[in-house]
């Protein structure tokens, strides 16, 4: 009888038993999660708004690179057709959640997800990654939440408007070499202000103006005389210095786009530059995010909010997302930001709750500090090459059992470099953070010289690092780069000491 | 506290767009693999959608990034049994190795071939775009048995869920006008007298004045209310037309020769054709009857499977099912009321003495009526005497009557473009 009577009163407790979900325990779950997040680990997020979709509605956002609004192309049909193949036969999964940086940071979650997954995911996204995006450096920097859906919004309708007055074919190609050079339309140290969207459509005008003036100016081809051509015996180097941003220089200073044209790139580089800290920051991220999930799940089954069943079914997928194959597993993929992410976060707290004394030798600074300002100010102020270099312990790399190879086209064999033991930790970890420096990745190539006063051609470098040479698109990338400026393209491939090593040339046939 | 939204029933379909573009761009491979799939399947599972396969390099979109070569090094986990200093012989084959699985996963997918489906619609689409029915415009045939119900005007009689209020108030308003309108204005005027007498002084005259007033005052009354608010012959109703619809119909004659010469490799191919004929024939119209026609030395009327499987053996003598397919337009497809259209197929062998009445037959009973007769000879050799006739006769009737030679089946598909194509300058309907 009193064994029945506690029984039951824990049971009152229980949010939920069932694994249907409906809007209202999903809004019981989001309160308790929420005052977890918020009373007991402090984090800042945005307000947060949880969408429910169906499968086929996460497509669509998959296919639109996640955002609710966005232009069309046609490789994001190609995108679409893929993912709804591989899903209708069963070769993939779905994600349970896409989450948006913007405020509100708005979440979708599919309808499929049983009560727990929900939850898990209501966790994992709207307070791990949504205070992420509040939080971190480089988000702050770069990316404006406010404004974001706004400005995706005015995109579409002003490349829409582009289709219809200049054709869908033109708009597309414009698009294709856009995208191709996307990667390179991120300024990378250079902070852009944040503006809204009605101001960007003002600007807008204001930019067609300018640009004209700007470049009717750079090309003035009517000779002054006597006075000029003085000036022309002094060779000028055009852009005094190498420019990394490609789209934005091409963007400024192509003597051959018209107005929309450079709107349009305009919108792609601006895109880019939104995506840019994602890019950098996935271990950290999704290290983050799954770190509170697992935290909080775990805090509200210590609350008796949840049930065993919950908690096993919540376990079960938090195992799977966080498995790491070894490099010789066939499901080996190269590294899971996820495991890796949520390791590291955890090792983290380990270090500050019980540091052992190879802890207190790697990291004086936290070992034995708090843990939840310590995560704080690393989520604030690290991204993932940097993270990886501060913060990656002998333990993890124990755990993780890493080695490094050096593979060398002038030797006959790939060398291990170095293993998880005292001589190789500092080497693996170098040599892991930079795996994920993008600059390291990434071709580095630039924007070299412009001859303004002859052919007008344009001229890139690719300065060789580690003798690396550029893939077989190079071609066809030259290509793009000719569409968008119009006229001889070049690049050289030069060693870091100025020595050429390959050219390549798109040489126009008739100018 | 979240902000819960609802959006499954948002509209689907988000990327239907954007899914068109990507079809558009890659429709000459999606073409070809069409074209491929129709001399592979097999007829029954001819309609079905099909998957559409990518050369991966064709589709990829070109980034800067690094090739092969150089030094580069790469972290990987799950060392069992590597130390320091270990010298791993690469791999064979594969310049790289160690780096290979990292690039891989960068793009997340192998690269194995771009693969996707498009559906039954978009495949039939693909299948018969730019063809078009010959003469098709001509017979847009009314016919007796469908109707479209048209509004046409008002109509005094009618049920009353066809009740036009506003026009039956309209002309209710307009009665009362011309029945009583001039009572109304004098009754105005009365009482405005009326309210005058009122007003001024009493007297024996004025007595007598209201006394007369209000007498017409109750006569006018009297005959205002006799005029009803609302009359039977005021109401209007709604009237609709029954139209017949035109309802293009069409009727199929398939003609083939059962005669022994005839293979089976030979009447699969001609199934192919009749049956790529049909699936075109019911995209353009509603309705369609199939008639079967197989001879040899004589003609009979079959149902489909006997046509297509049964076995037969003799000589041929084409005249026979010509007649035959004569006799049946003129008893059940009146060429006024169908959209007849034939295909004949054959390995072009004939009874010699047959090919004048072959002639005739045609010229009299079959190709005035048709829309379009499409014939074509099976088989590698050289043409036989029916090609001969028909090359002659097709000069006459260049607008109707088209034939084809074809080896096999992969040969069906193209073929069968060359004979229905899109001519320059044709309407398209």
């Amino acid at each position: 009888m009193t064994e029945d009577a506690t029984e039951n009163s824990r049971e009152q407790r229980y949010i939920s038993t069932s694994s249907e979900w409906t809007f209202e325990t999903i809004e019981a779950y989001d309160r308790e999660i929420a005052r977890i997040a918020r009373d007991k680990f402090k984090l800042d997020t945005y307000p947060n708004q949880i969408e429910m979709i169906r499968s086929d509605q996460m497509m669509d956002a998959y296919a639109s690179i996640g955002m609710p609004v966005f232009y069309n192309h046609w490789s994001y049909g190609k995108h679409f057709v893929n993912v709804e193949q591989n899903y209708s036969r069963g070769r993939m999964g779905l994600a349970y959640e896409i989450v948006i940086n913007s405020n509100p940071c708005i979440a979708y979650l599919m309808e499929e997800n049983t009560m727990t997954m929900q939850a898990l995911v209501i966790a994992h996204a709207c307070y791990g990654h949504n205070s992420f995006f509040k939080g971190n450096y480089l988000f702050r920097t770069w990316t404006d939440a406010e404004a974001i859906i706004d400005y995706l919004m005015f995109a579409k309708k002003y490349i829409s408007q582009c289709e219809e007055r200049y054709g869908v074919e033109q708009v597309e190609l414009l698009l294709d070499s856009c995208h191709a050079l996307m990667n390179y339309g991120v300024d990378r140290y250079k902070r852009p202000a944040p503006i809204s969207a009605a101001e960007e459509q003002n600007r807008q005008q204001e930019r067609e103006l300018y640009i004209q003036q700007h470049l009717n100016d750079l090309w003035r081809t009517l000779p002054h005389r006597g006075r000029e051509r003085e000036e022309e015996r002094v060779v000028r180097h055009f852009p005094e210095e190498p420019q990394e941003n490609l789209l934005y220089f091409i963007e400024k200073n192509s003597p051959s786009l018209d107005i929309w044209q450079r709107e349009i790139i305009r919108i792609v580089r601006k895109v880019a530059q939104y995506f840019y800290p994602q890019r950098q920051t996935q271990v950290m991220n999704e290290g983050w995010a799954t770190f509170w999930h697992y935290t909080i799940l775990n805090e509200m089954y210590d609350e008796g909010l949840v049930n065993e069943g919950f908690m096993m079914e919540f376990l079960t997928s938090h195992t799977n997302v966080v498995m790491q194959p070894g490099f010789d597993s066939p499901y080996y993929s190269g590294i899971n930001p996820y495991a890796l992410g949520f390791a590291m976060m955890s090792d983290i707290r380990r270090i500050c709750e019980n540091p052992t004394e190879e802890d207190k030798r790697w990291f004086p600074d936290i070992a034995g500090g708090d843990w939840l300002s310590t995560l704080d100010q690393v989520m604030r102020n690290y991204r993932d090459e940097s993270f990886i270099l501060q913060f990656l312990s002998p333990k993890v790399i124990r755990d993780f059992r890493f080695f490094a190879l050096e593979d060398d086209d002038r030797k006959n064999t790939i060398d291990v470099a170095a293993i998880h033991n005292d001589e190789g930790y500092r080497r693996v970890r170098e040599m892991l953070s930079l795996q994920y420096n993008l600059s390291q990745q990434e071709p580095d190539i630039q924007i070299y010289k412009v001859n303004v006063r002859g052919d007008r051609s344009l001229t890139l470098q690719h300065v060789l690092n580690e003798r690396r040479p550029l893939n077989n698109d190079v071609n066809e990338m030259l290509r793009h780069v000719h569409q968008l400026w119009g006229y001889d393209v070049h690049l050289h491939s030069v060693e870091p000491d100025g020595r050429t090593v390959r050219s390549f040339h798109l040489v126009g046939e008739h100018y | 506290m979240a902000y819960i939204v609802d959006r499954r029933l948002n509209s689907k379909n988000k990327s239907l767009v954007n899914r068109e573009r990507f079809l558009k761009r890659y429709q000459k491979q999606i073409r070809r693999a069409v074209s491929d799939a129709v001399s592979r399947r097999n007829i029954t599972d001819m309609e079905q959608g099909e998957s559409i396969t990518i050369p991966k390099r064709d589709i990829s979109e070109p980034v800067f990034r690094h090739g092969q070569g150089g030094k580069r090094s790469i972290v990987h986990t799950g060392n069992k049994e590597f130390v320091e200093g270990d010298r791993i012989q690469r791999p064979p084959g594969g310049a790289g190795g160690g780096s290979g699985s990292g690039q891989a996963s960068a793009d997340g997918e192998g690269m194995e071939d771009f693969v996707f489906q498009i559906s039954q619609e978009e495949f039939l689409e693909y299948l018969f775009e730019d063809l078009a029915l010959p003469n098709m415009v001509k017979r847009q045939l009314l016919s007796a048995d469908s109707f479209d119900y048209h509004r046409a005007g008002v109509s005094e009689v009618g049920n009353p869920a066809q009740m036009n209020i506003v026009r039956s108030m309209r002309s209710a308003h307009a009665r009362r006008i011309a029945l009583c309108g001039k009572e109304r204005r004098r009754r105005r005027e009365v009482l405005a007298e009326l309210a005058v007498l009122d007003e001024g002084e009493a007297s024996e005259a004025v007595e007598t004045q209201r006394g007369v007033l209000q007498a017409e005052l109750a006569r006018l009354n009297v005959k205002i209310h006799a005029v009803p608010w609302l009359d039977d012959f005021d109401l209007k109703y709604n009237l609709k037309v029954k139209l017949p619809k035109p309802s293009p119909k069409a009727v199929m004659f398939c003609v083939m020769d059962v005669s022994g010469s005839m293979t089976q490799d030979i009447k699969d191919t001609a199934k192919r054709f009749f049956f790529l004929l049909y699936l075109f024939l019911k995209k353009n119209y509603e309705k369609i009857e199939v008639v079967f026609i197989r001879h040899h030395t004589q003609a009979q009327e079959v149902d489909e499977n006997t046509f297509f499987y049964a076995r037969e053996t003799g000589g041929t003598v084409v005249s026979s099912a010509l007649n035959l397919m004569g006799d049946i337009i003129e008893e059940r497809y009146a060429p006024s009321q169908w959209n007849i259209y034939v295909a004949q197929a054959s390995d072009g062998d004939n009874w010699h003495e047959d090919n004048q009445r072959c002639h005739d037959a045609l010229i009299n009973t079959v190709l005035p009526f048709v829309q379009y007769y499409t014939y074509i000879e099976i088989g590698d050799r050289d043409p036989q005497g029916l090609w001969y006739l028909y090359e002659h006769l097709q000069r006459d009737f260049i607008d109707r009557f088209a034939i084809q030679r074809v080896r096999n089946n992969a040969e069906i598909y193209p073929v069968f473009r060359e004979l229905f194509r899109k001519h320059a300058g044709e309407e398209v309907n």
